[in-house]
């Protein structure tokens, strides 16, 4: 039967498309937060140079601006991916969206990304060329670029997880675009983007601070000012963010508890309605996932966390099915609940870690003490652990909206693209994946290697020119 | 003029923007073994596109999502009927861009060496992939009546397209050889001229054939007269290069590299993307296009944005205006 052989092609080529999806995202994604974060902290840094002339500032800008650089030029190419991949992969999604969802796309590229590429060009050629105050305003405007593109990218996300300002176009068979301002000032928008960026600037300044714990333990002496001074402004960014990335993830929790009760329940592993409902701490379910066999739990949390109440009642996964089914006919409605639910506990978890590990760190420099040879075994998991969290938390809020590519709209089957083979799919998921994996070996070994280098010669001006044109070290 | 049209027009003008910036430093990447003796002479070629390049690249990011939010429907289309030439084309600009961000953060001649190589194969592959592209999205590919597109990548490699590719390659070393004769001194310079020359002619003659060829398949007076306008453009360029005019050269092989593109999108208009199985079962501006209320919106944010993005990608080119001499 052919239709049945049509059908079984799909099938693969939607497991295949959704596969290259999450590992070129999440892949992505490990240069998005800490570059998001870092250009802040080197301008910020820059800045305290530009005010004070304190020559600590300048070496500490140039060292985590190389590195910065580094992460960028990885997030730049990888990002590529991301916008060709919606006509490639998901052309049927790409027709039913375009119309709402490509605004928000383009709005990214025109006023972010020619911000960003522009003035970082300016910013690495322009230490000798622009007088200072120019030059500094260059690297605030690539900071203005990576918010504003969080931003755009983030809206046209949040629209995929609640829908708003569009109509369906039943003849077209599309949505369409009503209101632009509703697609900007989507409720769930206003959450995750105060979230995302708190949890970015989690990981850059766990970053600083881990490299700067490394040089203070292994190189006592060399520069020990300068990273004191990295590794307590970095504790300091990782505890702020932190506490950002609770109350935006508290409010976030309400958004989507209103907007998709499904992903809430499911974080929860939640199978019946609760009033009051109670938080799991853990829960251990049969192997299909459909009934709690033991967990430790925590009354009336929950019912704070989604409605700000402790007695409101949180809806269950079985009565959302159940109605989810009356509204949009037979099927599931369920995500992928262990995934779900263990996600959404490791990234709260790992990032709390990280926190508290910064608190640590901070504890353990006061009043000028030198820190602990131990503490440098906490350089390389500091940045990790928030890092992680990041990506759990998108693989919870991806995988939480499932089976919905566009919540209650359209299915994520329906958005493969039909025309394409899973004999093309399959090349581009091993091609990326080889490249990616090569890439993060290089991009890995330069970081260190960087690292290690520690800051650049003492001169007030290391890439000082000495002809018009000469190529500076700093850049090619 | 229609929303349709104007949008029409917009993104080939995206497309032009960025044939007309990456086109160079392709040629650039291209040439920096051929062109470049030593390591000195290597780093200053790629010196010369470092502050710019990827501005440029930024070019083919707005014009891929202005074509989503403009044209949803031509955007899945050429996004997914295209899928292995743009797969060739993701990887090559993806170790392209590594490279070159890449090649001056150790001082090891051996790693820098190799990122030279990455450089020109990330040059060379996107080059001949888009002209490969864009010849076939002119001649017409196979679209089913759900504007599906059915044909294999061997469909893809048809002589015209073939040629296409070529073309497009060696106008971009002769783009780019000239940039490089604008941005460079002494020696390098003088290579690079000479060059750009040979390469020029080559590129002029390739041109004739193709967009020749592309009269024959789907021409119209307009993009003929636009046709002869790029060869002109680009033989002024060659005379003005060969008196050592390199300023003039490259406004020439600009010239010559918009009016190319000009040309293929006015003998494309009103089609965005031809069957060639059947007329009816092309994509028009009209059938692909976003709702009216899109259109307007994208109207009024290109008009703000786009003149604001060319005054700062202006003023980087005239901030590293100076040559960059070998040291």
């Amino acid at each position: 039967m052919p239709g049945k052989h049509v059908r079984k092609a799909l099938m693969d080529t939607l497991d295949l498309a959704r596969w290259q999806f999450a590992i070129t995202t999440v892949y992505h994604f490990f240069f998005v937060p800490v570059t998001i974060s870092l250009v802040a902290i080197t301008a910020g840094l820059q800045t305290a140079w530009y005010r004070t002339g304190k020559d600590k500032y300048l070496r500490l800008t140039k060292f985590y601006g190389k590195l910065f650089l580094i992460n960028i030029a990885m997030g730049v190419v990888t990002g590529l991916v991301q916008e060709f991949q919606f006509g490639m992969n998901w052309s049927d999604y790409s027709r039913f969206v375009g119309d709402v969802f490509g605004a928000p796309l383009a709005l990214e590229g025109l006023l972010a990304f020619f911000l960003e590429s522009t003035f970082i060009g300016l910013w690495i050629f322009g230490w000798d060329r622009l007088p200072k105050k120019v030059h500094l305003a260059c690297i605030w405007m690539v900071v203005l670029g990576t918010q504003l593109s969080a931003y755009f990218i983030l809206a046209a996300n949040s629209w995929m997880q609640n829908p708003v300002g569009f109509r369906y176009n039943a003849e077209r068979g599309r949505a369409e675009l009503t209101d632009i301002w509703a697609v900007l000032t989507n409720k769930v928008v206003l959450v995750t983007y105060p979230h995302t960026i708190f949890a970015a600037f989690m990981v850059g300044g766990a970053f600083v601070a881990g490299v700067a714990i490394w040089h203070l333990v292994r190189r006592p002496g060399v520069d020990t000012g300068a990273f004191r001074t990295a590794l307590r402004l970095g504790a300091v960014i990782v505890i702020a963010a932190g506490a950002g990335v609770a109350v935006s993830g508290d409010q976030q929790g309400k958004v989507m508890t209103e907007v998709q009760p499904m992903k809430m329940a499911a974080a929860e592993a939640l199978y019946e309605s609760e009033k009051p409902a109670s938080f799991s701490i853990l829960t251990v379910g049969t192997l299909d996932g459909s009934r709690e066999l033991y967990s430790v739990k925590v009354p009336y949390l929950l019912s704070f966390l989604a409605t700000g109440h402790f007695q409101g009642e949180v809806q269950g996964i079985n009565p959302l099915q159940q109605s989810y089914e009356k509204l949009y006919g037979p099927g599931s409605y369920k995500p992928n609940i262990p995934l779900t639910y263990w996600t959404f506990r490791l990234m709260i978890g790992v990032g709390m870690t990280s926190a508290a590990l910064a608190v640590l760190l901070l504890w353990a420099t006061r009043r000028g003490r030198a820190p602990n040879r131990l503490l440098v075994w906490l350089a390389l998991p500091l940045p990790l652990l928030p890092l992680f969290a990041n990506v759990f938390g998108w693989v919870f809020t991806e995988t939480g909206r499932q089976p919905w590519l566009v919540f209650g709209l359209l299915p994520t089957s329906a958005g493969v693209s039909p025309g394409t083979t899973s004999g093309e799919v399959l090349t581009s998921l091993i091609g990326f994946t080889l490249l990616y994996g090569v890439l993060a070996l290089v991009e890995t070994k330069l970081m260190f290697r960087t690292i290690r280098g520690g800051l650049a010669g003492t001169s007030p001006e290391p890439d000082e020119p000495d002809a018009a044109g000469k190529p500076l070290s700093f850049a090619y | 003029m229609e929303l349709t049209t104007v949008w029409f027009v917009l993104i080939a003008g995206l497309w032009i923007g960025y044939f007309v910036l990456e086109g160079f430093d392709f040629g650039v990447g291209i040439l920096v073994r051929v062109l470049g003796r030593d390591e000195p002479e290597r780093r200053a070629v790629i010196t010369t596109i470092g502050p710019v390049w990827d501005g440029n690249e930024v070019w083919l990011i707005v014009a891929g999502a202005m074509t989503f939010a403009a044209f949803p429907e031509w955007y899945a289309t050429l996004f997914s009927g295209f899928y292995l030439p743009l797969f060739g084309i993701l990887v090559a600009l993806i170790l392209r861009g590594v490279a070159i961000e890449y090649r001056g953060k150790r001082d090891d001649l051996q790693w820098r060496s190799r990122m030279d190589w990455l450089i020109t194969i990330g040059s060379v592959l996107p080059a001949v992939l888009w002209g490969l592209v864009f010849a076939n999205l002119v001649r017409g590919v196979p679209l089913d009546a759900s504007h599906e597109f059915v044909g294999t990548v061997g469909s893809l490699l048809n002589p015209f397209a073939l040629l296409g590719a070529a073309t497009v390659t060696v106008l971009f070393v002769a783009h780019g050889a000239i940039f490089l004769a604008l941005k460079t001194t002494g020696d390098l310079r003088r290579r690079a001229n000479r060059l750009a020359s040979r390469c020029g002619l080559a590129a002029a003659l390739l041109a004739v054939g193709f967009l020749g060829w592309t009269q024959g398949i789907r021409g119209d007076a307009a993009s003929a007269v636009v046709a002869g306008g790029a060869a002109v453009a680009l033989l002024a360029g060659l005379l003005a290069n060969r008196r050592g005019r390199e300023g003039w050269a490259f406004v020439g092989t600009a010239a010559a590299v918009a009016l190319a593109v000009t040309s293929l999108f006015l003998a494309l208009f009103p089609l965005v993307t031809p069957s060639s199985l059947d007329p009816a079962w092309s994509l028009t501006t009209v059938n692909a296009a976003s709702t009216a209320y899109t259109l307007k919106l994208l109207t009024v944010i290109a008009a703000i944005f786009t003149p604001l993005v060319m005054l700062y990608q202006g003023w980087t080119y005239w901030v590293f205006r100076k040559r960059v001499t070998v040291s």
